[in-house]
């Protein structure tokens, strides 16, 4: 799977230096530098230092800049689904979980990232200290495969079991600022997956089982809306699609793919890269 | 959802979250604390505003060609993910480049520093001299020696000898001006616990009053204490 091979390949990079002494990426995914020249850093974290009242170095800025183009052109949280350690964690998790037919737990509500988005965010404020990154898994679990553990493995498999056993999706899809930090910033990058043949669906659910954000797949396969009756276009629109492909993948009927280009709000592309409109027709739907 | 439930599922999660808030605060409290035997890497901003700055990559600790730095793992006493150096396991070396510092992406090491031998990591001080065998009539220069800037932050200096009176004492002394507070000299010493310790500068140095100010600048500053400094430092936890 290409997703992981990209996922190991990145951890794989950074863990080069420590292991068999080739630098090739220094520092953690908080900030690092490839090769000397390549500085990257999170802009969710450099944003914490600024707020607690600091002024980070050129190279810093200069790094968190390309993050925000990078991510901002490919999707948010493509970061998510191809970089994140963290995420084959919660992935496990929720393959476990499936696996041993584990089912209910408790509901919580899907905004609740933002809230903590927004926590993390006035902490620093508050404080002055960055206090996020006292348990921020993320940073934890990539940082520990780089620099050593301590503790840390423990908030991880407090992660895992919280996603296991108490509420699916839990962290990924639930709760994580740094995912909704992502996906804030991806919010109108023209890249999308879409089910252009959404007509062929026999309606299997396969894809909403593997899918960690199964509400953004309801309005571009069956075209149906929460709040109005106007139907939806065939693009998954909604900024919490994490763009790993696995519904792609999982579907027999060869449902979805790739919709490059300019959404507009009914989830039709708008202008694709190619400079044409898609006919619509084409995608209303059939029943 | 009608607006009554939306507005109780709002106050839920608000509540909620500023629980955690309250809670990520308070635990942040302790967690920032930095124990006086852990140093932080030159250039670094006042403890208070590097725990708000830094942002835990670790490119300083990979930048520092001598290896003596660390990041703080989860469970030790050092606020997690932030960078260290034990002194008596392994000084700073001062490179005259300062490589940690232009590595920091975040200005947590402040890229003001341009000049090794104005850091201010901490300030060494002859802890212990009863411990400390020049001050008991034996030659040993050792933390003299592997001072980067001997002659400047330390000096050996002519004592008459208190017990004897006849020996002169050559003894190590510290001047607190010029110290960058590297650990060198501490790592040095050849005791089973060093005699001379560097520890961060506001537990060792004094302040005068503005109005005596003239006195103290005509005074050399020094730091020796005789007696054990440690011993005085956890007094109340000891006894
Ligand atoms: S939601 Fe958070 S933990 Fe999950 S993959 Fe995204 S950044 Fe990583
Ligand atoms: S996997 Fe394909 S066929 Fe099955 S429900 Fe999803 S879109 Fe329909
Ligand atoms: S000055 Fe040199 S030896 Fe000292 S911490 Fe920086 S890189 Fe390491
Ligand atoms: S390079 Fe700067 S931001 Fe990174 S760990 Fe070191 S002090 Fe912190
Ligand atoms: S006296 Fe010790 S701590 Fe101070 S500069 Fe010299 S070796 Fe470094």
């Amino acid at each position: 799977m290409l997703r992981r091979f990209n996922q190991l390949g990145v951890l794989f990079m950074f863990l080069l230096g420590p292991l068999f002494g080739a630098w090739l990426v220094t520092g953690n995914l908080s900030s690092s530098m490839t090769l000397d020249i390549l500085p990257l850093t999170d802009p969710l974290l450099l944003s914490q230092s600024m707020l607690s009242g600091n002024w980070p170095a050129l190279t810093g800025f200069v790094g968190a800049g390309l993050v925000l183009l990078f991510y901002a052109l490919l999707g948010g949280r493509v970061f998510c689904a191809w970089v994140c350690p963290v995420n084959l964690v919660t992935d496990l998790a929720a393959w476990l979980r499936r696996r041993l037919g584990i089912r209910g737990g408790v509901r919580i509500s899907r905004h609740l990232r933002w809230w903590l988005l927004g926590l993390v965010l006035l902490l620093p404020l508050l404080t002055g200290g960055m206090v996020w990154e006292y348990v921020n898994p993320v940073s934890m679990l990539h940082r520990g495969l780089i620099f050593g553990f301590g503790w840390a493995w423990l908030i991880l498999a407090a992660v895992f079991l919280y996603d296991l056993l108490i509420v699916s999706r839990g962290w990924c899809g639930h709760l994580c600022p740094v995912g909704a930090c992502y996906a804030a910033i991806g919010a109108a990058a023209p890249v999308h997956i879409a089910a252009p043949r959404r007509d062929q669906c026999d309606d299997c659910l396969d894809c909403f089982k593997v899918c960690p954000e199964p509400q953004v797949l309801k309005p571009a396969l069956k075209g149906t809306r929460l709040k109005s009756d106007s139907s939806h276009g065939p693009v998954i629109d909604s900024i919490d699609c994490t763009k790993c492909g696995r519904c792609i993948e999982v579907c027999d009927q060869d449902v979805f793919g790739l919709a490059l280009g300019w959404v507009d709000k009914d989830g039709f592309v708008k202008s694709n890269l190619s400079g044409q409109r898609p006919n619509a027709e084409q995608t209303k739907l059939q029943h | 959802m009608n607006r009554r439930d939306f507005v109780f599922d709002s106050l839920r999660a608000a509540t909620g979250v500023g629980l955690l808030g309250l809670g990520l605060s308070l635990y942040s409290q302790r967690a920032a604390s930095l124990p006086a035997w852990a140093l932080r890497p030159p250039g670094a901003q006042p403890e208070e505003e590097f725990n708000g700055a830094c942002i835990r990559c670790g490119l300083c600790v990979r930048d520092c060609p001598f290896d003596m730095l660390h990041l703080a793992r989860l469970g030790q006493d050092i606020p997690t993910g932030t960078p260290y150096f034990i002194a008596r396991e392994a000084g700073c070396e001062m490179c005259e480049d300062i490589p940690c510092v232009a590595a920091c992406p975040s200005n947590a090491l402040d890229h003001a520093l341009t000049d090794i031998n104005k850091a201010d990591m901490g300030l060494a001080i002859v802890s212990d001299q009863d411990a400390c065998i020049a001050f008991q009539g034996q030659r040993c220069e050792v933390c003299f020696d592997n001072c980067p800037i001997r002659g400047d932050a330390i000096t050996l200096e002519t004592q008459h000898h208190e017990r004897s009176g006849q020996q002169a004492l050559l003894i190590p002394v510290v001047h607190a001006e010029t110290c960058t507070g590297c650990g060198k000299c501490e790592e040095a010493c050849i005791l089973d616990e060093a005699a001379i310790k560097v520890l961060p500068r506001h537990l060792i140095q004094g302040k005068r009053g503005e109005h005596d100010r003239l006195v103290w600048e005509r005074q050399p500053a020094r730091t020796t204490y005789s007696g054990n400094l440690l011993d005085k430092l956890n007094g109340h936890s000891a006894s």
